[in-house]
């Protein structure tokens, strides 16, 4: 596969405004190399979004950012002043939100806040207002005295994030806050994100979802295998392919035989696919359609249908990587 | 440590929320040490064996055993002894009215005087298993010391020739009893039934009560929950801290309440309420830097779950919880003394003696917990890890 696109990482120093800078981070898990060289800055009121599948290194990087885990080499700041696992007064300009739904389930919603709330030393009174105030915004103001384990799905990962929220961090983290999340609550929970970065928080949040990165994220830092491959305005990392466009086929057959057919055609510049699916990058779909869906009938697959896409995030993961962002 | 009291605070909360918490610490070894005084509390405490002698052969040697041999026995309250004839004895024996009878024939002290062989027939119950072995050996160890008699009157009548055989028989077998009996109490002091099992069960589960602490470490890992309170301005000592803390005051309240419910419920009679204070809180820390310790080697809720159950039913076991190891031979008493329950039950038993007697047994169990806790701390950063 042959890119069109060049890495863009800004890896110079951190801007001074940023509530969050990133400089050439490096963890490893024994072995394997989970996070490499990786740069980046957050902006107050700006949503910053790490998009990348599964095993990227995401994770890895939310962890070192939110002081549970010690980067091997390289350096996290916060408001300037270096984070590290015992820096106490750093920690608590940071609210962190885990991928998976960290609650007390015997507790109940509001117990939960009031907990972390402590934790994070806020006064009596000021944790019982904060508490009230989040219970709002994630909208389980009426279903505060319950327990977790009562809760819907949606209301523990509304909850989730509440917990992030109660000391009024400057920097919001946030990993993978949608999985396994009901549309109507995954909207509460982007409308909240939205309302909260326009009130001048910073937000790090992580993705395989690129409808959300496109919607949320003021800037999005591309991952893959632990290297920040590009970085930039999603409009412009869209931009950067030119008139690329998305052919989707569904196919019934050899569907990496179908692939194979359609990457000789010197106007397919990406592809990937998954069980049923050949997505191919082209700059004119409209022209190009019509030899690919014969390089794809030639291998004896039967076309079900046909699709042509924007250019998007996805296309551009697709473009760097030849890997589709949700492989 | 704030932090630390938030956490143990939230820890205790919801494991007040968790009735198998409270089932674990309190009403199990209740159950536990009611049934166990209820089983053993009966045969533990020694009835008097009722024996009946038979004499048909009225001579000095049979009232000897009679009245010297067992009327000892009978002055310390071991046997009840009843001069009886045949047939009324074998019918007790049979109703049960009588565990055993000495039956001495007609013409026995003639016997003893002569070469022919000399018995005592012992007709016991056979419900009655120890108390009829008790009586055959008695009856065993005074038929040996008559033949040893008969022995010293050959030796006497072939060096003096004008001796009469039969004084000095009667002086030899009638000059001592031919059981002697010493004291053997057992080197500790013993608890009565009630007590022993009362505590064997408080320090048994203690070990189960005070694994929620640290061991929920590990659950938060695995929850996740471990990864937030890291991520909050929170030391990890903090974290541990609150575990330690959440361990001991479950541990504390746990006995607490058990030497009460006991007391009020059983009839335990613990003792001094200041050397008992002092056994619950040592063997709570003893009991908790053992479970740190295990949950300090452990990787997953799971493991550390049965590493504890197999640690505190090992130690229990070996450590008197069921039963009183000293009885079970030197080499397990002494191993026995390498767990917090045998020092337990050995300060409760020693505290009859005052207060200041029970400070080897505390002293022993604050070791125990400083050992095992700070080899547990000393692994903090695998213990307190995403």
């Amino acid at each position: 596969m042959t890119s069109s696109i060049t890495a863009t990482s800004e890896r110079g120093e951190p801007e001074p405004s940023s509530v969050l800078g990133c400089r050439g981070l490096r963890r490893c898990f024994g072995e394997l190399v989970a996070v490499d060289d990786v740069s980046f800055s957050v902006a107050a009121g700006e949503t910053y979004g790490l998009l990348g599948p599964n095993g990227a290194g995401k994770t890895t990087i939310i962890s070192v950012v939110a002081g549970v885990l010690e980067a091997d080499a390289g350096q996290v700041l916060i408001d300037g002043v270096p984070m590290r696992p015992a820096a106490l007064d750093v920690k608590s300009r940071i609210g962190y939100v885990p991928q998976d739904i960290a609650l007390y389930p015997d507790l109940s919603g509001e117990e939960n806040l009031r907990f972390f709330a402590a934790l994070y030393r806020l006064p009596r009174e000021l944790a019982r207002s904060r508490v009230a105030e989040v219970l709002d915004v994630v909208g389980l103001t009426d279903r505060a005295k319950d327990q977790v384990k009562k809760y819907s799905g949606g209301m523990k990962r509304r909850l989730n994030i509440a917990v992030g929220l109660v000391h009024r961090p400057r920097l919001l983290i946030l990993d993978e806050p949608t999985v396994g999340v009901d549309p109507q609550s995954r909207n509460a929970i982007l409308d909240s994100i939205e309302r909260l970065s326009a009130g001048g928080m910073a937000v790090l949040y992580t993705t395989h979802y690129m409808e959300e990165a496109e919607r949320l994220c003021d800037r999005v830092g591309i991952l893959d295998l632990g290297h920040l491959i590009a970085e930039g305005r999603p409009r412009d990392l869209t931009a950067r392919l030119g008139a690329a466009e998305h052919i989707v086929i569904t196919v019934d057959g050899d569907v990496e035989r179908a692939q194979k057919a359609a990457e000789t055609l010197s106007v397919v510049s990406g592809s990937s696919h998954d069980e049923t699916d050949l997505d191919v990058l082209v700059r004119d779909a409209e022209s190009a359609l019509p030899a690919v869906m014969e390089a794809v009938r030639s291998t004896g697959c039967a076309l079900r249908s046909v699709t042509i896409q924007e250019p998007d995030l996805e296309a551009v993961f697709l473009h760097l990587t030849g890997k589709r962002l949700r492989d | 440590m704030r932090a630390a009291l938030h956490i143990a605070g939230k820890d205790l909360r919801q494991r007040l929320r968790d009735r198998s918490a409270i089932l674990l610490a309190v009403v199990v070894p209740l159950a536990l040490a009611a049934i166990f005084s209820v089983l053993f509390g009966q045969a533990s405490t020694p009835r008097a064996f009722r024996y009946a002698v038979v004499d048909h052969d009225h001579s000095r040697i049979t009232a000897t055993f009679e009245n010297q041999v067992l009327g000892m026995l009978a002055d310390r309250g071991i046997v009840t002894v009843r001069p009886m004839a045949e047939r009324q004895a074998r019918t007790e024996v049979a109703d049960g009215s009588l565990d055993a009878a000495f039956v001495f024939p007609a013409g026995f002290a003639a016997k003893v005087q002569s070469p022919r062989r000399v018995a005592v027939q012992v007709v016991g119950s056979v419900d009655q298993v120890t108390a009829t072995d008790v009586a055959r050996s008695i009856a065993r160890a005074y038929v040996a010391d008559l033949n040893a008699a008969r022995v010293a009157v050959a030796a006497v009548t072939h060096q003096q020739p004008g001796a009469s055989p039969g004084a000095v028989a009667a002086e030899v077998v009638g000059s001592a009893p031919s059981l002697q009996l010493a004291d053997v109490s057992a080197q500790a002091r013993v608890l009565d039934t009630k007590t022993y099992f009362a505590a064997g069960m408080a320090v048994f589960f203690l070990l189960f009560t005070v694994q929620f602490g640290v061991s929920s470490l590990i659950d938060e890992r695995s929850d996740g929950t471990l990864a937030r309170l890291l991520a909050a301005p929170v030391r990890r000592t903090e974290i541990l801290a609150g575990k330690l803390v959440t361990s001991f005051v479950l541990g504390v309240t746990s006995l607490t309440v058990l030497v009460l419910a006991t007391t009020w419920l059983l009839g335990a009679s613990w003792g001094n309420p200041l050397g008992v204070g002092l056994l619950v809180v040592a063997g709570v820390l003893a009991g908790t830097g053992i479970t740190s310790l295990v949950a300090s080697l452990a990787r997953t809720p799971e493991q550390a779950g049965s590493w504890q159950a197999v640690v505190a039913v090992t130690l229990g076991l070996l450590g008197g919880s069921f039963f009183p190891i000293q009885q079970s031979g030197a080499l397990l008493a002494t191993l026995s003394l390498a767990t917090p329950h045998a020092w337990f039950l050995r300060g409760l038993a020693d505290l009859s003696g005052g207060v200041g007697d029970v400070l080897p047994a505390v002293a022993a169990l604050l070791a125990i917990g400083l050992v095992t806790g700070t080899v547990a701390v000393l692994r903090i950063d695998k213990v307190v890890a995403p």
